[in-house]
């Protein structure tokens, strides 16, 4: 590939845009078809949409999170799962009615939503100091020490009911915890446009059920947080800070011989994204449901965002937007969608007796037991979608989008000096 | 990654000095504290005999792993986050076809090849315990090795081997790739539920000294085992001094000390590398297949995800020793063993693991190489 491939990065924004909104109008079209194709009633297809737009804001902003780590600075943090949990753990407690069990605090949303941030950051703040003296591969192995400490801890007894006055506060163990959902805002922001009424009008307009209403405004709420958080990372990126970053990716040693404090970059860059990875948390599980347990954290968590990251290439913001759309689309969306597109058909009901069929030379025993196993089928393909990523295209599934660590684009400048 | 990585920041060794001698005192006083709560009788000598023992157990089921990770780590060079996944697919194996020996006429063929996932093939009827069905057992045992060391030479083959030379993180995340599909294949054929497939164990009543001892000293001490753990325990032993005798005294065992030396100078005096690396997987996988196979025998336990939850404190356990000395990891799996049992003397049984993954987070911090790590003995 030669090096005028390369996106140019000053006027990029514009076809950006184009790149991504094609890449999403096409998806949204074909889930439409096929949907409607298979005869699915038209709720249950924006439904689906729904789904993945929701999903896409949600690990587009996880992937900018771990983007800011790995592909800026190359910091090697596989316990976003941890730092997830802290910030929904805090958000948790901070909004929890205080006659609920455990209790919490009782107190608004958005100071919930604060709170989370900051003490995901805090948490990344703490773990980076000692963290940080280490190499990359212990690095990582730290970090997914630290969220397994997290989840376990929460998971446990010893934490799971503490009595501070008349009231038990705590995580709640492994039954977990209530909360004030933050998709509540959804209600208020109706309030403020004339109540109940318009949510119903807008509804009818578009012919689904209100509840369809609220998710896609929830959605949409988070998709404005993705956009700021992606200008400001931009701006980030492009900052006198942003290529020191670069640089310690690059070369460590040769930034700090250079006079930059590394360490303090470092630091500061990893505080960030986890109370970026903190708000994720809060998001993703604040508009699905009103209670939260240790099971969502499961260090699994992490890898989806590598996977999104990994699509898109690390080193980029756009590539972290375009991953989270194509891993939740066709990922963790696809398959589950692909199983309602199924007729229903009766599945075997363990492998053996499928593979049986084979022998009376009929596959489709198999084929239906195997689309029967969504399940099981999404995690495989995820596996496999990281295994072949690494192999065929460790850059992501659309070429090489790394920005440069300089400020201005050394090759096209040795480029022209060729042809002069 | 190469070893040459491995900085010190000078200008920061008091502050890990500082830590290092913060964790030799706390463990200090949790042993003065111990004998304290021996004294006042807060805690009983059997108490602590039975952890020191559950101890052990743990200690040789994660040493089985980790020297296995041990060595694809030095060797290879990349943090392997399958090799807990090996450990279930051994499990699944070797099970699978002690399964189909043991109880022929017992109950439903298919029942029997999906280990009880559609509840066909009780463990008790078909008498899986080691005495009443030792061969059918001892072949699962071999199975578990061959079907793991089969299944790590295939990936390695289509996977790992487009990566050789890649770095350290590709050939970790691509690992992690591998660590799903192997896991939720399983899942497919055996279904997620968690099941028991082990009989209730024989028991064994011990005495010290033993009672072919000769002469009248009487019984000192007496405790119940079950065979299982003294199987995994004898076997597990069994394997560990064949991997230190092979290591020592083959030409392979010097050749993989060389390559992971230094894999260049290894390649340059004519060490086979690329046959060396299939060796590697050989043992390594060999040894992580048995161990999940035993441990299912002792726990009777048998999920999908087993492997994976143990994989972490295998690591701790190779990170604690130094990543590349298999004689650190069997020290550091000790500790982890010993740490994850005696710490319920102090915090609930919740929290033990939590202990482990502290005390690994400090390790590192404090000494970066492990405890015995620069000691690049294989």
């Amino acid at each position: 590939m030669s090096t005028r491939d390369l996106p140019i990065p000053d006027n990029g924004l514009k076809r950006d845009v184009l790149l991504v909104g094609g890449i999403v109008l096409a998806t949204v079209f074909l889930y439409f078809f096929f949907g409607l194709l298979a005869g699915v009633r038209f709720n249950a297809v924006v439904s689906e949409v729904e789904s993945v737009i929701f999903f896409t804001a949600v690990f587009a902003l996880l992937a900018l999170a771990l983007n800011l780590h790995w592909g800026y600075t190359g910091l090697f943090n596989i316990g976003v799962a941890g730092f997830m949990a802290i910030g929904m753990y805090t958000m948790a407690i901070i909004t929890a009615s205080p006659d609920g069990s455990p209790a919490g605090l009782g107190l608004p949303i958005w100071l919930g939503v604060i709170g989370g941030v900051a003490a995901a950051s805090i948490a990344g703040a703490i773990i980076a100091l000692p963290a940080l003296r280490v190499r990359a591969d212990y690095f990582a192995i730290i970090t997914l020490g630290f969220a397994e400490i997290v989840r376990l801890s929460i998971q446990s007894d010893t934490l799971a009911e503490i009595e501070i006055g008349d009231r038990v506060y705590g995580t709640g163990g492994g039954s977990g915890i209530s909360y004030a959902a933050p998709s509540n805002v959804v209600e208020w922001l109706f309030g403020l446009v004339g109540g109940v009424e318009t949510r119903d009008n807008i509804a009818a307009a578009l012919a689904v059920s209100e509840t369809m209403v609220d998710r896609l405004v929830y959605a949409l709420i988070v998709f404005l947080f993705v956009a700021i958080i992606y200008v400001v990372l931009r701006r980030i990126a492009r900052s006198p800070f942003g290529r020191l970053l670069k640089a310690i990716r690059e070369d460590e040693v040769v930034a700090r011989s250079l006079g930059k404090n590394t360490k303090l970059a470092k630091i500061k860059v990893f505080t960030l994204g986890c109370g970026l990875m903190g708000l994720g948390g809060i998001l993703w599980y604040g508009g699905r449901a009103s209670s939260i347990n240790p099971d969502s954290f499961m260090p699994i968590i992490t890898f989806y965002i590598f996977v999104a990251l990994i699509i898109g290439g690390a080193g980029s913001n756009l590539g972290s937007l375009i991953g989270g759309f194509v891993f939740a689309a066709f990922l963790w969306q696809g398959p589950r969608y692909f199983g309602v597109l199924m007729p229903d058909l009766d599945a075997p009901s363990t492998f053996y007796d499928a593979f049986l069929e084979l022998g009376s030379l009929d596959v489709l025993p198999l084929v239906v037991y195997i689309a029967d196993s969504m399940n099981e089928l999404r995690w495989i393909l995820v596996g496999l979608a990281l295994i072949v990523l690494m192999i065929y295209r460790p850059d992501g599934l659309f070429g090489h989008r790394k920005e440069t660590a300089a400020a201005i684009d050394l090759s096209s400048r040795s480029d022209r000096g060729d042809e002069t | 990654m190469s070893i040459t990585n491995v900085r010190r920041d000078f200008d920061d060794l008091t502050i890990q000095d500082l830590l290092a001698l913060i964790l030799i005192l706390g463990g200090f006083v949790l042993l003065i504290d111990l004998f304290r709560r021996l004294l006042i009788g807060s805690l009983t000598v059997s108490t602590l005999m039975t952890y020191l023992w559950t101890g052990i157990v743990d200690s040789l089921y994660i040493a089985l792993g980790a020297v296995g990770l041990s060595m694809t780590y030095s060797i290879l060079r990349f943090a392997n986050f399958s090799h807990g996944d090996l450990i279930t697919t051994g499990a699944f194996g070797g099970w699978t076809v002690a399964y189909l020996i043991a109880g022929v006429g017992a109950a439903d063929f298919g029942s029997r090849l999906l280990l009880d996932a559609d509840g066909g093939a009780s463990a008790t009827e078909l008498g899986i315990d080691v005495l009443a069905s030792p061969i059918a057992i001892l072949i699962g045992m071999a199975a578990a090795a061959l079907v793991t060391i089969g299944v790590a030479l295939l990936i390695d083959r289509l996977v790992y081997k487009n990566l050789r030379g890649a770095g350290g993180i590709p050939l970790l995340i691509a690992s992690v790739g591998v660590a799903l599909a192997l896991r939720y294949i399983i899942a497919l054929v055996y279904t997620q539920d968690a099941r028991g497939i082990i009989a209730f164990p024989p028991q064994r009543e011990l005495t010290l000294p033993p009672q072919w001892v000769p002469g009248d000293i009487g019984p000192i001490a007496s405790f119940t085992v079950s065979l299982h753990t003294l199987t995994l325990v004898s076997v597990a032993l069994l394997l560990i001094i064949g991997v230190h005798v092979m290591l020592q005294r083959t030409k392979l065992g010097k050749a993989m000390r060389a390559m992971s030396d230094n894999r260049n100078l290894a390649q340059i005096t004519g060490i086979p590398t690329e046959r060396i690396i299939t060796m590697t997987w050989v043992i390594g996988a060999g040894l992580a297949g048995v161990a999940g196979y035993l441990i299912v025998l002792d726990q009777s336990q048998i999920s999908i995800n087993f492997g994976w939850f143990l994989l972490l404190l295998i690591f701790a356990a190779v990170i604690l020793g130094g990543i590349g000395s298999i004689y650190g990891a069997l020290l550091g799996s000790l500790i982890i063993g010993l740490t994850i049992n005696i710490s319920l003397v102090w915090i609930p049984s919740d929290l033990n693991e939590v202990t482990a993954f502290t005390l690994m987070i400090l390790i590192l911090v404090t000494k970066p190489d492990g405890l015995l790590g620069g000691v690049e003995t294989a």
